[in-house]
C-alpha cells in the first residue's frame, strides 16, 4: 500500500521554495567535515567549560576546605589526594578550571575591547591619532610582556582585578596591531567611504561597516590571545605573584605541590599530582590551537 | 651615503629612542606607589624622622625630571640605587646597593642563557634543515608533532617532567641548580643541565619550525627548480643553493628566540632555584622591592630590545635588494 505522503518526487522537491539553512544547521554541517584534531579540540574545550561552569556542583569539597590530613594519597575519599595543608586536589583542580579559565577569558575580552576598538579608530582616523597610538604600542611592545607584568604587579600589588587589567592592557597591544592592520584594508573600500559621506558617526562605521569584514581573523586571534593570556596568568600564579591563595588556580597548584616530585621513587602517583594542573594547562592550550587552526583554514579559503 | 648604512643608522636611532621611552616607563614605576609607602618599607613603628630621611634619600622632594636624570645618570655608571629590603624602622640601614645584588646573578643568568644557546641553535638548525630535506617523511612528522607540543606547553610543565624523569625516577642530573662562584666549571655545567635543557626544548621548537619554513619557501623558487633539473642531489641543493639565501630569515629567527629566552629564563630559574636575575626579580616583586625590580626590568628590557635590533639589522644587511641598489 503506497502512501502518497512518503513517496519521493523530484519535481516536488524542485518545486519547493528553497529554504535557507539555519545557522545551527550550517554549523553542524561544517562540524561533520572537521578534521579529527579540531573535533578533539572542541571536545576538550567543551569538557573544560562544563567543569568550569558547574564547578560548585561537580566538586566534592570546597576549594579552600583544609579540614583533611595533609598529603593524603590517591584514592578513597580523595580521588587525587590532598595538598600540603590538606585541601582536596580533585576539587581544587575543578575550581582551578573555573578561576584560571574565567580570569583568562575576562582578560582576553577586555584586551579585545580595548585593543580592537583603538585599532579600528586608528585605522579610520589615520593621521595623528594613528601615529601616536602606533608609537605608544611600539614602546609597550618593546618590553617583554612577562617582565612588564612583573614590574606593574610589584607596584600595584597582586589583586585579581589588578592582574586582569595589567595583562589586558599589555595584551591589547598585539590586538591593536592586528585590528589596525586588517581594518586598514577595509577602510579604503568604497562602501566605507559611502557610509562616511552620508554622515554616519564613527561608532556606526566601526560596528556596521568594518567589524563584520574583519571578524574571521579577529576570532582566530581571540583563540590565540586567549591561550597566550592563559599561559601568562598561569606563569605569574606559578611565580606566586598572580592569583592569590586560597583561590584555587592551576599555576599556584603546581608550585605548592612541586616538592612531591622528589619522592617519585616511593610514590609515583603522588609525584604526578603537581603535573596534573600543569598538564591541564597544556591540554587546553593545545586544544584551543587545534580549533583555531581549523577555523583559520576554513575562513581563509586555503586548500591543501 | 650607502643606503644600507643609512637604514642601519635609522634603526639604531629608533632603538635608542625606544630605550629612552622604556627607561622612562620603568622609572615612572616609582611615581605610582601610594604616598605612604615609606611606612610600608620601613615598618609600622618607623618614626617620622626616619620616614622623612628615607624620602629625602629617594629624592622625593625634587621634581620628577631631575630625579629621572639622576637615576638614568646613575644607571649609565652602573649605579642602580639601594635596595628597599634590610631597612629598619629604627633607622639602622642594612640595605645593600642593587648592583651588589644583581651583578653576580647577572653572570649566572648569562651562563645559563649562553649554555642554552650553544645547545639550542645548532640543534634547531640541524633539525630544521633535515626536516626540510626529508619533508613529509615520518621523521619530519614526528619532529613537527613534538615541537608543536612543546610550543603549547608552559615552561614549568616541561621543567617538572624533566625533573620527574631525569632527576627523581632516574637520578641522572640534580634538580636543584644552586650553583655558587666557588664551584668548578664541570660542576656548574652538570647543575645547569636541566634548566638549560628545559629552555632548549622551548626555543628549539620555534627556531626549527621557522628554519624549515624558510628553506621550504626557497625550494619553490625557479633557481632551485633549475638546479634540480640539472640533476644535483637534494642534499647539495639544500646546502649550496637554498641555505645561503635562507641565512637572513634564519639569523632573524635565532635573534628573536634568544630574546624570548629573556622571558623564559625567569620561570625556569624559579623552578630550579637557579640564582639568576629572574629569580631575584620575582622575589623583589613579592617583597615589593622597587629599586631591584626596576634594575632587573631595565636589564631584561634592554637585552630584549638589543637582540630584536640585531635581528632587524641582520635582516637589512643581508637583504640583496638593499645590498645592490640600482
Amino acid at each position: 500500500m503506497s502512501d502518497p505522503e512518503q513517496t519521493y518526487s523530484a519535481t516536488a522537491e524542485v518545486g519547493q521554495i528553497r529554504r535557507r539553512r539555519s545557522r545551527l544547521e550550517r554549523a553542524w554541517i561544517e562540524l561533520k567535515k572537521a578534521p579529527p584534531s579540531a573535533i578533539f579540540g572542541l571536545v576538550v574545550i567543551a569538557i573544560y567549560a562544563f567543569f568550569a561552569i558547574f564547578a560548585h556542583w561537580v566538586a566534592p569539597y570546597g576549594q579552600a576546605d583544609s579540614s583533611f590530613g595533609a598529603y593524603l594519597p590517591w584514592g578513597g575519599a580523595h580521588l587525587l589526594g590532598t595538598d600540603q595543608i590538606g585541601r582536596d586536589i580533585y576539587s581544587r583542580l575543578i575550581f582551578g578550571a573555573q578561576n584560571t579559565i574565567g580570569i583568562a577569558l575576562v582578560t582576553t575580552i577586555i584586551s579585545f575591547a580595548l585593543g580592537g576598538g583603538l585599532g579600528l579608530i586608528a585605522a579610520i582616523m589615520r593621521g595623528w591619532t594613528d601615529l601616536i597610538l602606533a608609537r605608544m604600542v611600539d614602546v609597550l611592545m618593546a618590553i617583554p610582556g612577562l617582565i612588564f607584568a612583573l614590574m606593574l604587579l610589584s607596584i600595584f600589588g597582586s589583586s585579581t582585578w589588578g592582574l586582569i587589567i595589567i595583562i589586558a592592557v599589555l595584551d591589547s597591544t598585539r590586538v591593536f596591531r592586528l585590528a589596525r592592520a586588517v581594518s586598514m584594508n577595509v577602510v579604503v573600500m568604497e562602501y566605507v567611504e559611502a557610509a562616511r559621506l552620508r554622515g554616519e558617526k564613527l561608532g556606526w562605521v566601526m560596528r556596521r561597516e568594518i567589524l563584520p569584514n574583519i571578524l574571521p581573523p579577529m576570532v582566530a586571534e581571540f583563540g590565540l590571545r586567549f591561550s597566550f593570556v592563559f599561559l601568562t596568568i598561569a606563569a605569574l600564579s606559578f611565580l606566586g605573584v598572580g592569583i592569590q591563595p586560597p583561590t584555587a588556580d592551576w599555576g599556584s597548584m603546581v608550585r605548592e605541590n612541586a616538592t612531591l616530585i622528589q619522592f617519585a621513587k616511593y610514590d609515583l602517583k603522588g609525584a604526578i599530582t603537581p603535573l596534573l594542573p600543569a598538564g591541564a594547562i597544556a591540554l587546553l592550550t593545545v586544544a584551543v590551537n587545534f580549533v583555531v587552526d581549523w577555523f583559520l583554514h576554513k575562513t581563509s579559503g586555503l586548500k591543501e | 651615503m650607502h643606503p644600507i648604512v643609512k637604514t642601519v643608522l635609522q634603526r639604531l636611532g629608533l632603538g635608542v629612542v625606544t630605550l629612552f621611552f622604556v627607561s622612562l616607563i620603568i622609572f615612572s614605576a616609582i611615581q605610582f606607589l601610594p604616598g605612604d609607602f615609606g611606612e610600608a618599607v620601613l615598618g609600622q613603628s618607623a618614626t617620622p624622622e626616619t620616614v622623612a630621611a628615607f624620602r629625602r634619600e629617594l629624592g622625593l622632594n625634587k621634581p620628577a625630571y631631575v630625579r629621572y636624570f639622576d637615576w638614568i645618570g646613575g644607571v649609565v655608571q652602573g649605579d642602580f640605587g639601594t635596595s628597599f629590603s634590610g631597612r629598619d624602622s629604627s633607622g639602622v640601614d642594612r640595605s645593600r646597593p642593587v648592583v651588589e645584588l644583581i651583578a653576580p646573578r647577572l653572570g649566572n643568568t648569562l651562563f645559563l642563557a649562553g649554555m642554552t644557546a650553544i645547545i639550542a641553535v645548532p640543534l634547531a638548525l640541524f633539525l630544521g634543515i633535515t626536516t626540510a630535506l626529508y619533508r613529509n617523511s615520518i621523521y619530519d612528522r614526528v619532529v613537527n608533532a613534538v615541537t608543536l607540543t612543546t610550543i603549547a606547553t608552559p615552561e614549568f610543565f616541561v621543567a617538572y617532567i624533566l625533573i620527574l624523569f631525569l632527576s627523581s625516577l632516574y637520578p641522572v642530573f640534580p634538580s636543584l641548580a644552586n650553583i655558587d662562584p666557588g664551584m668548578s666549571l664541570g660542576d656548574k655545567i652538570i647543575k645547569t643541565t636541566l634548566p638549560a635543557l628545559t629552555l632548549t626544548l622551548v626555543i628549539v621548537a620555534h627556531m626549527m619550525r621557522q628554519t624549515r619554513a624558510a628553506i621550504i619557501n626557497l625550494l619553490a623558487s625557479p633557481y632551485i627548480e633549475m638546479a634540480r633539473l640539472k640533476g644535483i642531489s637534494a642534499r647539495r641543493i639544500i646546502l649550496h643553493h637554498a641555505l645561503p639565501n635562507a641565512w637572513a630569515p634564519i639569523a632573524t629567527v635565532i635573534a628573536i628566540n634568544l630574546a624570548y629566552l629573556v622571558v623564559g629564563v625567569v620561570v625556569v630559574e624559579v623552578v630550579f632555584v637557579y640564582p639568576g636575575v629572574g629569580q631575584l626579580m620575582v622575589d623583589a616583586v613579592r617583597t615589593r622591592d622597587i629599586p631591584v625590580v626596576q634594575a632587573a626590568a631595565l636589564i631584561f628590557a634592554a637585552t630584549y630590545i638589543l637582540l630584536n635590533l640585531t635581528a632587524d639589522i641582520i635582516g637589512i644587511v643581508t637583504n640583496p635588494k638593499l645590498l645592490h641598489p640600482r
